[in-house]
């Protein structure tokens, strides 16, 4: 049978804000245990919530991206439900009354082409604490640090029909809440956790399968692995008759493989209703249109903005475009040098190299994106070729140079880099090859006319190597005369 | 020296009558000879009652004393005190020394009063006889045998037997109104958002409201001046500004117009108790005030509502009572969910796990609409019979309890019956109206409370009437025979 | 209404609340008793009601985002029952 695979993702982003959602108490990642958890987030006995106004701004700002309709009257509820790491025995979030409704984001693929993926609402919550399962001979240690953490859990709809798309999804809306700078996207802190809904039906069926729900996914790629494993099991049971049991997963990445939660296996009645310590939260339009006033431009237009007014092709475009820091910094480099493609391909080469070889982020490369538009504008005015040019970035990446525009230059000299176009001096190294090189030369000169053009290669091989940084462009002229003056 | 109320310690702290010192050790060895017999106190503060009374001896001294310098009182063992066990009547927090201070205790510790302990009360909150309080029950001190009221038992029987001049209480369905009535001292019940809840143990949010029980109007004015106002950590306390509420006290009262609910005089009030509250009606009258028959249609609907909402809320609010981060824990867990079972088990009363279990069904999938859906529905009704009511009269008068004080045992065999205690009194917090009980009178030698309700924040004009009635009348005065 | 012992069961779960055998007839006791007190809502009619979940017509409030909090943990943990290098302790749970 041909199955059709749907897939809903639940992603959950903290909010980079200073204070947690209902309390005083810092958010920042890497605290001792138990240290940045004040009498609020400990749910300790006569403890009240009161909600944090930058939380409420990032949310609705989120909302604008994704052209969702703000909920001008939102209200939290109380999930009940006992855990560890769950102080109160409720969590606070909201159920009827979201502060985000129906919105919806376009998604890229790998062959450049898009879809729109819609978004049910996003709703803002409070975060858990963390278990800690190993260290306490045989027992759980609870850090409540991470609880009351803010949260904005944004549900799509089960448009998905891959995991590809899936992972595209995931990436897309990393890329709108860092570009929003409403969450840091670090996926290794889990700032972002994606949960996966999965289900399978024949195709042509209009009513859903039963579907799985995978936890707490927490990489691009472990989301499109996750989806795949899942479907493929599914499949498996599926296709050998069996159903499909509604529950929870955990995917091993170890393994590739999804399997069932241990806990909550109870069927969960999470009994919610309106949480009596807060009250509605009412904005108004003159609220909505001032966050609106601080949006940034998002991926989505600045992508088209490459496509259509600096000429990038689509998929360039999109991988530019998808990180609000590295767009930044091409788009720095490129208005420098004033050409977005030379900008784009050195970006996309040379740079996204180094980071990989270094390991680091755009932001913490030792060439700013100011230096490597001069660099680049070394290129356009024939300063530099494009070998000297790599080899002064390569040179800046590795700690040569400092931050200034200056030690660029410095290091062209000082690396004898500068491109040499002075016909008169370029003669004579040629000369000189010639000269070295007789049997080349009478090979050449045995070359038919047709096929001589090939042939004049190894000659340009040895001019660049004798004389670093002369211009190419140059040698080859040069070249030509001097042969043709032989024969 | 035990008889004085507030205002006259204040007063004669001021003319140098007396010490703090002197007053506070007068009452802690009241508390220490007598309270055996009542069993107010959970816990007597009596170290740290004299480091404050010789602290406010010398800001007097030293010339810095304010009106509430050095005055003792004791408080209800629901609001968090920083470093003193704060058990809230229960097993489940017999061991819970309270890291941080409730608002309310932060505002007296600030105003240089003295506090003397912390209260015995049913457990969470949840009765209204006193009786589910784990440190056991707390006896009326007219009648040994009978019970106080609930839930603040422990705060109205210490008033009641002069071992403090006032203690801070709470009121969720009637908790202040009709301890007070029943042990014949005044209660207040401020309007919902007057005081700040931060630190005072939750039963159900929306509806538990903290007070006052004193030996007259006029300290319950002096109390609330201090317990009233804006706190940010509390987000539904309101920011409205607070009047001098004993300015207003001896305004004339005529003119005024008092509402009776048709409702709150029929049968299950009984021949005396309707008499004993006609006769302040009629005090009232010869003050000049008006008296018009209103109608609160829904009023039967208050208690049912009730016990949907209170429960469902405090089914939530409880759910941190799970053994984790303070408070009991079970011998030897087996596993978490034993853990949670047993601690949970053994750490509640009998009645506080039946209205987890009520709240928790009433919320559950497929009932909520049924339930606690319409439950807020009829809410909306009641405070809308009240609003309607409110158009036309100034305060609204009638009982405060069907009966004076009963026996200790007389209705816990069925919940219900205790819950219909609270017939008069719990519509008020659902519509989140202050109210007051004053004593006006005694039936079989036992205290009966004349409930009065007054508009939303009007708090002022309520202690106005109340006053006004002291004044007249002096059923207020009148205390158990071996006082 | 009246409750059947297994529904007061899986309310006493759904609570994590242990209760004895003898315990579960006082309850199903107890608790019928007060739903049929409560379903006297039943017979009204609010079908154009608003549902009222607070008394006062009130908006929530906003906190500036700011830390006013300060490391109090030990200060905290004085109350708990077991705690291990600054985390609190509960048998182990399984994922």
């Amino acid at each position: 049978m041909e199955w059709e695979v749907v897939i809903g993702l639940e992603i959950h982003a903290q909010l980079a804000t200073k204070s947690k959602i209902f309390s005083g108490a810092a958010t920042a990642y890497g605290a001792e245990a138990n240290t940045q958890a004040c009498a609020v987030d400990l749910g300790l006995p006569g403890v009240l919530p009161v909600f944090n106004e930058e939380a409420l701004r990032m949310a609705v700002k989120f909302g604008l991206a994704i052209d969702a309709e703000i909920g001008h009257r939102s209200v939290f509820d109380r999930k009940n439900y006992f855990y560890p790491d769950l102080p109160k025995g409720y969590q606070t979030t909201q159920l009827h009354h979201p502060i985000v409704g129906k919105g919806h984001i376009e998604i890229e693929l790998e062959d450049g082409s898009t879809r729109i993926i819609n978004v049910t609402r996003a709703h803002l919550e409070e975060d858990a604490g963390k278990s800690v399962h190993e260290g306490f001979n045989g027992m759980t240690g609870i850090d409540l640090n991470r609880a009351g953490t803010p949260l904005i859990e944004i549900v799509s709809e089960p448009e998905m029909r891959n995991a590809k798309e899936a992972a595209a999804y995931f990436r897309k809306m990393h890329s709108i809440v860092t570009y929003l700078g409403i969450c840091d996207g670090d996926l290794s802190q889990g700032s972002m956790r994606c949960d996966c809904n999965v289900s399978l039906r024949p195709k042509g069926q209009q009513e859903f399968g039963t579907r799985t729900e995978i936890k707490n996914v927490n990489s691009f790629r472990n989301v499109e692995r996750a989806i795949e494993a899942e479907i493929e099991r599914q499949m498996d049971i599926l296709e050998d008759g069996g159903k499909i049991v509604q529950e929870t997963r955990l995917y091993d990445a170890d393994k590739n493989e999804t399997r069932a939660m241990r806990s909550k296996e109870v069927a969960n009645d999470y009994r919610y209703f309106p949480c009596p310590d807060l009250l509605p939260v009412i904005i108004d339009d003159e609220y909505v249109n001032n966050v609106r006033a601080t949006l940034p431009e998002l991926p989505t237009s600045k992508r088209e903005r490459f496509v259509n007014d600096h000429g990038l092709s689509p998929v360039d475009a999109a991988v530019l475009a998808s990180d609000r820091d590295l767009a930044h910094y091409f788009e720095t480099a490129a208005k420098l040098v004033n050409d977005y493609k030379l900008a784009a391909n050195w970006v996309q080469g040379d740079v996204s190299a180094a980071l990989n070889r270094l390991e680091v982020s755009i932001n913490e490369l030792p060439v700013s994106a100011q230096q490597l538009g001069r660099i680049l504008s070394l290129i356009k005015d024939n300063t530099l070729n494009n070998g000297g040019a790599k080899e002064v970035f390569t040179a800046m990446a590795d700690g040569k140079g400092d931050d200034s525009l200056e030690c660029i230059d410095t290091l062209v000299d000082s690396m004898g880099l500068k491109q040499v176009s002075d016909s008169g001096a370029i003669e004579a190294i040629v000369d000189q090859v010639l000269t070295d090189n007789p049997k080349l030369v009478e090979g050449y000169l045995a070359t038919p006319e047709d096929k001589r053009a090939k042939a004049i290669g190894p000659f340009i091989g040895l001019t660049r190597k004798a004389a670093k940084g002369v211009n190419p462009q140059v040698v080859m002229d040069v070249l030509k005369k001097k042969l043709s003056e032989l024969g | 020296m035990h008889n004085k109320t507030i205002a006259e310690i204040s007063r004669d702290l001021a003319a140098g009558e007396y010490s703090s010192v002197e007053i506070t050790t007068e009452l802690l060895s009241r508390v220490q000879q007598l309270d055996s017999e009542y069993n107010s106190f959970i816990t007597v503060t009596a170290e740290q009652a004299l480091a404050q009374a010789r602290a406010a001896d010398e800001r007097r001294a030293a010339g810095n004393a304010e009106a509430w310098t050095g005055i003792p009182i004791a408080h209800k063992d629901i609001f968090c005190t920083n470093g003193v066990l704060t058990t809230c009547g229960s097993k489940m927090l017999s061991n819970f020394t309270a890291p941080y201070d409730a608002t309310v205790i932060d505002k007296f510790n600030a105003a240089g009063a003295v506090s003397l302990g912390k209260l015995n009360m049913d457990e969470f909150a949840m009765g209204s006889s006193n009786e589910s309080s784990f440190f056991g029950p707390v006896a009326n001190p007219w009648d040994k045998e009978r019970v106080p009221g609930g839930s603040s038992g422990g705060s109205a029987a210490a008033v009641a037997a002069r071992l403090v001049p006032g203690a801070t209480a709470t009121d969720t369905g009637g908790s202040i109104r009709q301890p007070a009535a029943l042990c014949g001292v005044t209660g207040l019940k401020p309007t919902y958002g007057r005081i700040s809840r931060w630190g005072m143990i939750a039963y159900a949010s929306s509806l538990d409201q903290a007070g006052t029980i004193t030996r007259s109007a006029e300290d319950a004015a002096l109390m609330l001046q201090i317990m009233a106002g804006f706190d940010a950590r509390d987000s539904t306390c309101m920011n409205q500004a607070v009047p001098d509420y004993s300015a207003s006290l001896n305004n004339s009262i005529e003119g005024m117009t008092i509402g009776l609910p048709a409702e709150y005089f029929r049968d299950d009030l009984s021949a005396d108790m309707q008499q004993a509250v006609r006769n302040a009606i009629a005090e009232y009258e010869k003050m000049g005030a008006k008296v018009k028959e209103i109608s609160l249609p829904n009023a039967h609907l208050a208690i049912p509502a009730y016990y949907i909402i209170a429960p469902a809320e405090c089914s939530a609010n409880l759910s941190r009572m799970d053994g984790v981060r303070f408070g009991y824990r079970c011998e030897d867990p087996q596993d978490i969910e034993d853990l949670y079972k047993r601690s949970r088990g053994e750490g509640f009363g009998g009645e506080v796990k039946r209205r987890i279990m009520v709240g928790a069904y009433a919320l559950s999938a497929g009932f909520y609409d049924a339930y606690y859906k319409k439950a807020q529905q009829v809410r909306r009704l009641i405070k809308n019979d009240f609003a309607a009511a409110l158009q036309e009269v100034d305060l609204i008068a009638g009982p405060v309890t069907p009966t004076p004080a009963f026996r200790r045992g007389e209705k816990t065999s069925d919940p219900v019956e205790m819950y219909l205690e609270d017939i008069f009194t719990i519509a008020l917090n659902l519509a989140g109206l202050p109210g007051m009980s004053v004593p006006c009178g005694q039936v079989n030698g036992l205290p009966v409370g004349l409930q009065l309700i007054g508009n939303y924040f009007d708090e002022a004009r309520l202690l106005n009437a109340a006053h006004q009635f002291q004044q007249a009348t002096d059923w207020h005065l009148q205390k158990p025979a071996d006082i | 209404m009246a409750l059947d012992q297994q529904q007061v069961r899986d309310i006493a779960d759904l609570a994590r609340l242990q209760l004895d055998d003898n315990q579960i007839t006082e309850y199903q006791k107890n608790l019928s008793n007060i739903l049929d007190l409560v379903d006297q809502l039943s017979a009204v009619d609010t079908s154009a009601v608003e549902p009222l979940a607070h008394p006062l017509d009130a908006v929530q409030r906003l906190r500036a985002d700011e830390v006013s909090e300060s490391n109090q943990r030990e200060h905290f943990q004085q109350c708990a029952p077991q705690t291990e290098n600054g985390y609190y302790l509960v048998p182990r749970v399984v994922e």
